[in-house]
């Protein structure tokens, strides 16, 4: 196909090799794209996604911003208003269009977290997006939490700032690291302005009794494209804690890797996706049990309006040796509109036989019966079926148990219902 | 039939030479030349005497199979197939033109008699042993009480050796008779459905059917007909190095209805067989199809040697407002399965169902699973699928539910269970659920588990050796699916899980 309208990839590819010398893993990336070029649909993980809006682009790597980009990153913070939403004096790494923003952040306790600025290295994150990244790769921030210690909140902003005529592309590369036993909470938010590409990858690695607590709010400008993924590799008793909230972007996709390569290890990859107009939003995660008695959970809920398509693709491998193996995931959809559309594929691969999984899926509309019986307690039909709209995602929301953080996504689902609401 | 329910036992068991119908018979038979080209293709449709139209038609199923890539998404492995190593036509030499059953080279009875098929119209139930032969003759009606009868269409590597209770059949005006002869007699039905529910060109494997495609069963019901008995079809490969493709068409007509099963087994080879299969069903208005199979193709032996590679592409078309395609399958033969009996729920109301029993020993590995396509308003389906993975066997469920955009009302319930026994095996699920109308609803459900030990103990207490409670425990996990076989099966297929899964866990 590549010979036909050549290799779909080639633009990022002509980025890396103007940039010069490079490290390894860009090699590699760079190598990934060549071969192959961006998948299209008919590669089984991109079934139901279509990155051609992002190879239609064209693109540049963002540039180091400006005093102009920043003064915009600046407004897009203030208008989060963390102050207000109980995260005053949180310590926070802010990144615009990729690049460190040391003037908008507020670095923690270096005794609790430690910060500094890496490139990119290591091996290759699975995934297509992974391979983008890591081509292109701007580094990024390498955190470690040191053994036993709680590092409490932290929060990861990521701002994309669109200029000009074509779009910046960021590829930001962070790592996170927790010794033994240590715990953190992060919040991740990325928002922005304009039309940009926002393609981070974070590099999760937690030691044996280590916790992270991992919350992400994607609400990006309505033009831009969010394509992340995350590699999680979770030791003895530890535990990956995550919910992922996509509210934003013209085209998404969440990308999670998990692995537990220790007993007793426990992951969640929860999410939610509220999607509206032309949207496109796709969640997908690859859990692996690789040791026994380790549990995953997955819920996840979509709301969909307007012509919007949610895509669910998750995936739970149980090897041979995860015995004990505790798994379960739950994807649900709620379609608010004829033209909306929900893609589903919870998939089991499984290869030990003491295994309890279990998964399940649903999709439909609104219960009639329920919003009769609001109606008919005098309750207007908008407001009928923002209540049971944010009944269903309360079950999602709610496994989130930092009551700080969830309130912070509370607002951002009721922030994006209004707006949506009021546009109808 | 009767001994196809036994397959598990077969399969379970580590030894392999217990698949009983691993017998090989030698007769002598006639050979297209080894390959497949368009000389081929002309063979076959100069053996069959067949219309231009049909030979055009597979001329061009050809033509698009040779542009087409074999398909590598489902999680199956093996060689690749030299699609020129094989035999496209393999028919047993006879005399010309048996006119009844007597005629009939009695070596192939003979066959047909070891396999328990019961080719002399008697009157036995199949999987009832020791039923008396009531013998019947050609035109005898089904009396009051007596057992109910089968037909039976016996293929035998590329063609149909026989096929019974025509005549009963026809009084009632059902047509049953292998496709070929359909071809001549009633070239405009064949003309008008072949191909309208899987396509020349739908993919590879229908593809390389459509083009060589030898014999398979024709079913006709007319507008208002319940078919009076249930239909068969076996079929049998026996010559080496011949693939089978067979092709079956069933339509049913405006409140119609007809019940067909079909049973398959495979001497035991040591090289690999290729079985690419098409059937369509087509149901209009009020009509119901239910299709049965009992799948017991030589699975290869316990060390993963030989073996039928079972490439079906199997869909049914619910044309008609409130028409119903009913698929239950129970899968234990072929050492590659590749199949997805689907749905095309187009008609308003339509109903469509799929209850499965998939279940692998030794190095099997089976990729099946359903499409439900909903078209039509407030079409329903149903999907039970159930998997029991033994030995160093991999089972894949892959099912699609598609609600499209006009399909308001539909729904779906989907119910997929996996049974791991041993952990050398693999038991996978993959559904794909699309739904692009808010008001259709779908449902899925799926779990992977072992045998508890909590059921175990709670069978033991109460006085049930550990082989009994298994297959007390199995034939739970299955009743969803056995019920849906026409009874005397699934009293059958219950006691065979049973007898089969004898010393798996413990």
């Amino acid at each position: 196909m590549n010979a036909i309208d050549g290799n779909n990839a080639a633009q990022f590819l002509a980025l890396h090799d103007r940039r010069g010398s490079s490290s390894a893993l860009s090699e590699a990336g760079a190598a990934a794209l060549r071969h192959g070029g961006l998948p299209r649909r008919d590669v089984e993980a991109w079934k139901y996604t279509d990155l051609r809006p992002l190879t239609a682009l064209a693109v540049s790597v963002a540039e180091a911003p400006s005093e102009a980009v920043l003064a915009t990153a600046n407004g897009l913070l203030q208008g989060l208003q963390l102050d207000m939403h109980g995260l005053a004096g949180v310590a926070r790494l802010v990144f615009v269009n990729g690049h460190a923003a040391p003037s908008l952040s507020l670095l923690p306790d270096a005794a609790l977290l430690s910060v500094q600025d890496a490139p990119a290295e290591g091996s290759l994150a699975p995934g297509a997006m992974a391979a983008l990244n890591a081509t292109l790769g701007q580094g990024g921030a390498a955190l470690r939490v040191p053994g036993g210690v709680d590092a409490g909140r932290l929060l990861l902003l990521t701002l994309g700032v669109g200029e000009g005529d074509g779009a910046v592309t960021a590829h930001p590369h962070h790592r996170i690291l927790l010794e033994p036993g240590s715990r953190l909470s992060l919040l991740e938010i990325a928002a922005g302005h304009g039309l940009y590409v926002n393609n981070p990858v974070l590099e999760v690695e937690l030691r044996n009794g280590a916790h992270l607590t991992h919350v992400r709010l994607q609400d990006e400008a309505v033009e831009a494209l969010h394509l992340s993924t995350v590699r999680a590799e979770v030791a003895e008793g530890g535990s990956y804690d995550s919910f992922s909230l996509a509210l934003g972007a013209r085209l998404a996709r969440h990308e999670v890797h998990a692995t537990m390569s220790g007993r007793g290890a426990e992951v969640q990859v929860n999410g939610a996706q509220l999607l509206d107009g032309q949207q496109h939003a796709d969640l997908t995660s690859v859990i692996v049990h690789k040791a026994p008695a380790c549990n995953s959970r997955q819920t996840v809920k979509n709301v969909l309006s307007g012509r919007s398509r949610a895509v669910f693709q998750g995936k739970i491998v149980v090897e041979r040796i995860a015995q004990k193996t505790d798994g379960y995931q739950m994807n649900q959809a709620l379609l608010l509109s004829n033209e909306a559309e929900i893609d589903t594929k919870p998939e089991l691969e499984i290869y030990a036989d003491d295994v309890k999984c279990s998964h399940g899926a649903t999709a439909g509309a609104l219960d009639d019966d329920q919003l009769f019986y609001l109606r008919s307690r005098g309750v207007p039909v908008v407001e009928a079926r923002a209540i049971l709209v944010r009944a269903f995602l309360a079950d999602a929301l709610g496994l989130i148990d930092d009551e700080v953080t969830r309130g912070v996504l509370e607002r951002a689902v009721d922030a994006s219902w209004d707006r949506r609401s009021s546009d109808e | 039939m009767p001994a196809v329910a036994e397959t598990i036992s077969a399969v379970e068991t580590l030894n392999a030479s217990t698949y009983k119908w691993g017998f090989e018979t030698d007769i002598e038979m006639e050979f297209a030349p080894k390959g497949l080209n368009e000389d081929t293709i002309r063979l076959i449709s100069a053996r069959k005497e067949e219309p231009e139209w049909l030979l055009a038609w597979r001329l061009k199923a050809f033509e698009a199979w040779g542009r087409m890539v074999e398909p590598r998404w489902a999680k199956v492995g093996y060689a690749p197939i030299d699609y020129q190593d094989a035999y496209y036509y393999a028919a047993p030499k006879r005399k010309p033109g048996p006119k009844s059953l007597d005629e009939v080279d009695p070596q192939l009875l003979a066959v047909y008699d070891k396999l328990g098929i019961p080719l002399r119209e008697q009157a036995i139930l199949a999987g009832v042993e020791g039923a008396a032969p009531a013998a019947g003759d050609e035109d005898a009606e089904p009396g009051e009480g007596a057992r109910p009868q089968i037909a039976v269409d016996a293929v035998f590597d590329s063609v149909s050796v026989a096929t019974t209770f025509r005549k009963s059949l026809m009084k009632a005006g059902v047509i049953f008779c292998p496709i070929s002869e359909a071809v001549r007699e009633h070239p405009e039905l064949v003309q008008r459905y072949l191909g309208s529910v899987v396509p020349a060109s739908d993919n590879f494997f229908a593809a390389l059917n459509s083009a060589v495609f030898t014999d398979g069963s024709f079913v006709y019901v007319p507008k208002g007909v319940r078919c009076p008995m249930e239909l068969s079809t076996y079929f049998r490969i026996n010559a080496r190095n011949t693939g089978q493709f067979e092709r079956t068409l069933i339509i049913a007509e405006e409140g119609a209805s007809v019940s067909y099963l079909e049973g398959c087994t495979a001497p035991m080879r040591d090289e690999n067989q290729l079985h690419a299969a098409v059937v369509e069903l087509v149901a209009m208005d009020d009509a119901k199809i239910k299709y049965s199979t009992v799948q017991n193709w030589y699975p290869g032996d316990a060390n993963g040697l030989g073996g039928i590679y079972n490439f079906v592409t199997k869909r049914g078309a619910c044309r008609g407002a409130r028409s119903h395609i009913s698929w239950t399958q129970v899968e234990t033969g072929s050492a590659i399965t590749w199949k997805y009996p689907s749905c095309i729920l187009q008609g308003e109301d339509s109903v469509g169902e799929f209850y499965s029993v998939a279940v692998t020993n030794n190095h099997q590995q089976a990729d099946t699973g359903t499409k439900m396509i909903h078209i039509g308003k407030g079409t329903r389906s149903t999907i039970v699928a159930k998997t029991i993975s033994a030995g160093q066997s991999d089972s894949t469920y892959r099912g699609l539910v598609r609600m499209m955009p006009k399909a308001s009302g539909a729904r779906n319930f989907t119910q997929c269970d996996s049974l791991l026994i041993g952990d050398r095996c693999g038991a996978h699920t993959v559904p794909y659920i699309e739904n692009r109308n808010m008001t259709a609803r779908v449902e899925h459900e799926a779990t992977t588990s072992k045998i508890s030990e909590d059921q175990m103990f709670y069978c033991r207490q109460r006085g049930l050796s550990q082989e009994d409670a298994v297959g007390l425990i199995v034939n739970g996990f299955c009743k969803d699916v056995l019920k849906e076989l026409p009874m005397e099966f699934a009293v059958e297929a219950q006691k065979l899980l049973q007898i089969s899964l004898e010393g798996s866990v413990g």
